[in-house]
């Protein structure tokens, strides 16, 4: 953890805190509750770990991890479909690091790889292509997950394949997108959420547009977040003065990143080889309408879902697991029953354990549970 | 996942592909450019630019300074490191 005279610049940091503690005075929800704060990207959920800036903010402030990891909301039956697509004979099986250590309802994909299964880390999706190139006489199948950020080079890496007439390779598609997920966290009944911190680097591929039902509809501010740590605390910032002012707007504060209308050729390529699915399957929060995406009927033949059969099956999350509940912010992490003891980094029983972006992982690493706890306890009986 | 790294493109390396050689850090490695290449900003434009990389594609054209800003977090949220070691054990050029 980091402290405020470590920062590049601790004046301007020193200088955002004292007038967000003056903010915080202004705003009246914050003499009733705290004011919750969503931050939807993993990168930020990161870097707010990483710099220790929730310990910097008035306790008045409440910042929720949203689902913004996209290893970290996979369901089980999605690493079990992955698993029974790797162990096919004469298969390739190509993902990013991260997946390879989520848990499927029997294995994950390391575990299977020590089993046999030729899996392989890769760092683009162009080098799995390049894979099913090399090896003509085996099936290469490329795990695409993500959110839009990921999805145009999936996208350009399937339209490659097609150019290049190159049949033995696949994608087993799992992109997921953000819009219908946060819409879907803004109705849950359970929900309380008074402001969010957009994720900057899906927003430099879509825009800030699609975000406007939320400041029009939900009445919610949103700020798109640098992940600097003057960043954030710059848009939590920007985010209560928007409160305080009684306004709800779409608010770019990484536009030197992030152009307003997004990233067209992107956009173009993510549009040919992609379309909505009915819904899609999150670990933790559920089934959400529209929330993934699947390939166009034109790209069948790149398609590891259509070209092979794949088990499909839905598989509960362990009854043990709070993921649900702290994905939501329901909980915080550390309220889990088996919060570091059944569940660590290194045996991780949620995803949300697994990648440094995840609420949990962030949790145990940068912050101590006994005293997390201990605080926690210490507010319950205050209140 | 979703962070990319900033690196300056050195050369167009396949000019139908749309492909150019980044150094990121003193790593070399062929990425796609498609994402930066428009009617305003051609495939020779790219060259000397600093990009953010995503998975072996340039997503986003940003000026040095944001570049060194940006490595400079990842390096202490220990995302450089570990982008840079997935990139070298695949397809360095
Ligand atoms: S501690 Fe483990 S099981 Fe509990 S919510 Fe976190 S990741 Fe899920």
């Amino acid at each position: 953890m980091k402290y405020v005279d470590e920062f590049r610049d601790p004046v301007k940091a020193k200088m955002l805190l004292k007038e967000i503690n003056e903010l915080v005075e202004q705003i009246d929800i914050c003499k009733t509750r705290p004011l919750a704060i969503m931050e939807v990207c993993g990168g930020h959920t990161h870097s707010i770990f990483r710099y220790g800036l929730e310990g910097m903010l008035p306790k008045e402030i409440e910042l929720v991890h949203g689902p913004g990891c996209p290893v970290c909301v996979l369901p089980m039956g999605r690493v079990d479909d992955c698993v029974a697509l790797a162990e096919m004979p004469d298969t390739i099986f190509t993902t990013f690091g991260d997946a390879m250590r989520v848990p499927g309802s029997k294995k994950s994909l390391l575990q299977a790889k020590a089993d046999g299964a030729d899996v392989r880390m890769v760092y683009s999706p162009l080098d799995a292509l390049d894979l099913a190139r090399k090896n003509p006489d085996k099936e290469v199948v490329f795990f695409g997950l993500g959110f839009e950020t990921t999805m145009p080079s999936t996208a350009f890496t399937v339209l490659q394949a097609k150019e290049d007439g190159i049949k033995n390779f696949s994608l087993f598609c799992n992109h997921i997108t953000i819009i219908p997920t946060v819409k879907a966290i803004l109705d849950s009944p359970d929900m309380q959420i008074d402001g969010f911190l957009g994720p900057g680097h899906v927003s430099m591929v879509i825009g800030i547009e699609p975000y406007e039902f939320i400041a029009d509809h939900y009445k919610r501010p949103l700020v798109v977040a640098g992940f600097e740590p003057l960043d954030v605390l710059h848009s939590i910032w920007m985010v209560l003065k928007q409160i305080a002012e009684g306004r709800a707007e779409i608010e770019n504060q990484y536009s030197r990143i992030v152009p307003d209308e997004g990233n067209d050729e992107a956009l173009a390529a993510v549009a040919e080889v992609f379309e909505l699915r009915e819904f899609f399957e999150w670990r933790g929060l559920g089934s959400i309408d529209h929330s993934g995406v699947r390939m166009r009927k034109e790209f069948v033949d790149f398609d590891a879902e259509r070209k092979f059969v794949v088990p499909d099956i839905k598989i509960a999350d362990p009854k043990s697991c709070q993921c649900g509940e702290v994905l939501k912010g329901v909980i915080k992490p550390f309220a889990c029953k088996v919060f570091g003891k059944a569940c660590t980094p290194e045996t991780p029983l949620g995803a949300l354990m697994v990648s440094s972006e995840g609420a949990c992982a962030a949790y145990y690493q940068y912050g101590d549970p006994d005293r997390l706890r201990e605080l926690e306890k210490g507010e319950l009986e205050k209140a | 996942m979703c962070l990319g790294i900033p690196g300056q493109i050195v050369e167009i390396s396949d000019r139908v592909r749309r492909f150019g050689i980044v150094d990121i850090s003193g790593v070399k490695r062929e990425i796609n450019l498609a994402c930066i290449v428009n009617e305003d900003h051609s495939l020779d434009d790219c060259v000397g630019d600093w990009v953010l990389v995503h998975v072996g594609f340039a997503m986003s054209r940003i000026d040095e300074k944001e570049a060194e800003l940006t490595m400079e977090v990842l390096r202490e949220l220990g995302e450089a490191q570990e982008e840079i070691e997935a990139m070298r054990l695949s397809g360095q050029k």
